[in-house]
């Protein structure tokens, strides 16, 4: 980890104090005890305005509304499909939640999205954590084929895509490659150089702090002869 | 997390594997001796991610009547959940149970310990050695590393004194009367590719899977075969041989050290 | 009170060789290794995740789930596998020591596992389990208060120590594990088993709350160690 960055983080375990002052608030992962902002989890501390969070190092992924993810279907049901998305839930896409109209006395579900497929999809609702919806009615929504996949620890997702989404915009032109990235941590790849995605992910995931990381990716990029880019296939920025 | 099934089909069928291994290649092996102080033997064996332990105790027990002059072996396995998110609380399933009872054949066909050695009064008093295999982590071929965790465990063990009433454990000094050292070799057939050492997501992809134990002068001591395809006559034959040969090369790895766990 | 000269030659309030190392099991969401002299203890945490069957959820809180259990071979005669009156007891006060360090109204429906492997029984287990706990729960990202520290104290021969070694625990006629959130100053764990007078035991307590302090700062080390200090070397290696 830079020095350059930790400059001006700290590293925290659950319950260490961050500072002490009413003039600021518990962002995310913190808490207030008294007049004491302290850490819920392991991480790297950022203060941000008048907001104390902090970065977390390791985590599950905790779905949220709005967020794309990655997701494979493990069961179809007369009313929709279920679908993978972590370890700590399952997903369900209902009729109402796909493009085309599906009268089920003609069409078998199956015939729209079957066993394993991967879906890159949309969480809509999160109303508790057995009761997960998503939907392809999103632009960026879509069915995944042929591509290589990969788990990332979905800590370091938003690193990945980087500040509005620089880091993968850079990694997705200069590759040629089409991503997607679910906030999940699983992340698909298609491209001829998606072996060599793959590798600059896994940089990324093991150092994601480390000093000239973007320089050292663009190098990595450069040293790549460049597809033809097809479209704006699965921009999540 | 979501296993990538199809491209590690696609690419056992190209001959080529995700960690860009050869098919006839094994993961990094590591053997850590002696970690422990507690059991008379113990070792840690790392195949890639796999970790395995192995822990052999003696006590004083009575011979079966068949055998009353031989030492008794019990070999057994537990798939700690520790050791995977597929891995439940509860007594040992089906996987657990074939894996301890292929350390066990390994041991015993083989005949790696002298077990009249083992004999203390005949048909009243023999040692009883229990083998214990603990998983730590499942990373596939959890046969392979165990059995070669067990075989370095009895290289490394020592016999308490027994002075015909009771076990002073702690002086323990004579070492195992071990006359061969069974390894295992597991392959695992994809589509009709078929590689060595499959890894948990290669093992997920597997039709079927053949282990075959060795002993140092190349006899076989145990085969399993597993999964719900077939080999053929040729693959099989083929597998044999490769079997021996890679088993000398396991073999070798059981005389270093690393530090793999540090207390 | 008077202290105790040990069969080790610890001093009386001197804890035996720690050694702290956080993250080692790829496959759980986080882990750890503890040894307290012969005694070693591993968990590893798996969650937050679904919780099967229906019934054993709680609607409003993640199920804290804590199995301790002990290898065979990890004593010095050997012990049978499978729980026991005794693993399922442990199980249940280390759980509760647990419980209150860790945010468990952020998941409801779900379950935290925690498992907890004696690899090895030179007394005072439950406690070296329960420092592997805390470090595994902190090294997975689950939201805690605090972290969660553990140490046992007994008696030898009438004199009192700290953190007793096997040998020691068969000559003692009282043992008193403690668990101690120490930001939050909580005790979440106590036990006795013993005969002591009242003053006595509140001294206990106090040695006891001074090795706490000492565990902590080994959690936390383990834990920067892992993150910072790992991510540094690899870096370095890169570069070079």
């Amino acid at each position: 980890m830079s020095e350059e960055f930790l400059k001006n983080r700290d590293f925290v375990v659950p319950g260490d104090e961050i500072l002490k002052s009413m003039d600021y608030l518990p962002g995310r992962n913190t808490y207030r005890e008294g007049e004491s902002i302290h850490a819920k989890k392991l991480g790297l501390t950022s203060v941000s305005g008048r907001v104390v969070s902090v970065i977390p190092l390791n985590s599950v992924y905790i779905p949220k509304a709005g967020d794309m993810v990655v997701a494979r279907v493990i069961d179809i049901q007369s009313n929709g499909w279920v679908l993978y998305v972590s370890p700590i839930c399952n997903a369900f896409l209902s009729l109402s939640g796909v493009r085309q109209y599906i009268d089920t006395n003609r069409m078998s579900l199956a015939s729209v999205y079957s066993i394993n497929n991967l879906l890159y999809t949309n969480i809509s609702a999160v109303n508790q954590l057995d009761s997960v919806y998503v939907t392809m009615q999103d632009p960026k929504a879509r069915k995944l084929d042929d591509g290589r996949l990969i788990n990332i620890n979905p800590a370091k997702i938003p690193r990945i895509i980087g500040k509005e989404g620089s880091m993968i915009t850079m990694i997705k032109n200069k590759s040629g490659c089409r991503i997607c990235i679910g906030q999940n941590g699983i992340v698909w790849i298609q491209g001829r150089e998606a072996e060599a995605v793959i590798e600059i992910l896994r940089l990324i995931e093991s150092q994601p702090y480390a000093e000239g990381l973007t320089d050292k990716v663009a190098k990595m990029l450069d040293n790549m002869k460049a597809e033809e880019i097809k479209d704006d296939y699965g921009d999540e920025s | 997390m979501i296993i990538d099934e199809g491209y590690i089909a696609a690419l056992a069928a190209k001959g080529v594997r995700a960690d860009k291994r050869q098919p006839f290649e094994y993961r990094k092996i590591e053997i850590q001796h002696s970690p422990f102080s507690k059991p008379e033997g113990s070792a840690i064996v790392k195949i890639g991610n796999s970790t395995v332990l192995a822990g052999i105790k003696l006590g004083v027990g009575v011979p079966f009547p068949d055998s009353p002059n031989e030492g008794v072996l019990i070999a057994n396995a537990e798939f700690s959940p520790v050791a995977s998110p597929e891995f439940e609380v509860g007594p040992p399933e089906e996987d657990a149970i074939e894996l301890a009872r292929i350390v066990d054949r390994g041991i015993r066909e083989s005949h790696a310990i002298d077990m009249e050695k083992l004999c203390i009064t005949a048909g009243e008093k023999v040692w009883m050695m229990n083998v214990d295999i603990h998983i730590l982590n499942h990373d596939g071929n959890l046969i392979d590393a165990s059995v070669l965790a067990a075989t370095a465990a009895l290289m490394n063990a020592k016999m308490p004194e027994y002075d015909g009433e009771k076990i002073n454990y702690d002086v323990k000094k004579k070492k195992l009367p071990l006359k061969w050292k069974p390894v295992a070799v597991t392959f695992a057939k994809i589509g009709n590719a078929i590689i060595v050492d499959p890894t948990f997501e290669e093992s997920k992809v597997l039709d079927a899977g053949l282990t075959v134990s060795t002993k140092d002068d190349g006899n076989i001591c145990s085969i399993q075969k597993s999964g719900s395809a077939g080999f053929t006559r040729e693959e099989i034959d083929m597998l044999l041989g490769k079997a021996v040969e890679m088993g000398k090369e396991l073999r070798e790895k059981l005389s270093h050290d690393a530090s793999i766990l540090k207390f | 009170m008077t202290m105790a000269t040990r069969v080790d030659g610890r001093k009386a309030d001197e804890i035996r060789k720690l050694h702290i190392e956080a993250g080692v099991l790829p496959n759980a969401t986080g882990s750890a290794l503890v040894s307290l002299g012969e005694t070693i203890a591993l968990a590893a945490v798996y969650g937050p995740r679904m919780l099967h069957p229906k019934h054993l959820q709680a609607s409003d809180k993640a199920v804290l789930s804590t199995v301790y259990s002990m290898v065979p071979f990890g004593t010095t005669e050997r012990n049978r596998p499978g729980p026991s009156r005794r693993s399922i007891e442990i199980g249940k006060v280390t759980r509760q020591a647990l419980e209150p360090a860790v945010f468990l109204a952020e998941f409801p429906k779900t379950t935290i596992d925690v498992f907890i492997n004696i690899l090895q029984a030179d007394a005072g287990t439950r406690t070296a389990g329960i420092n592997a706990a805390s470090v595994a729960l902190a090294d997975a990202g689950i939201p805690m208060r605090d972290l969660v520290v553990a140490i046992a104290a007994g008696k030898i021969e009438g004199e009192y120590a700290i953190d007793l070694n096997g040998k020691e625990e068969e000559l003692t006629d009282c043992d008193m594990p403690i668990a101690y959130m120490p930001k939050d100053n909580r005790i979440t764990l106590l036990q006795m088993d013993g005969d002591m007078p009242l003053d006595d035991v509140r001294k206990v307590l106090d040695l006891s709350m001074k090795s706490c302090m000492q565990l902590y700062e080994a959690q936390k080390l383990a834990l920067r160690n892992r993150w910072i200090k790992a991510a540094q070397q690899q870096e370095a290696r890169t570069e070079g």
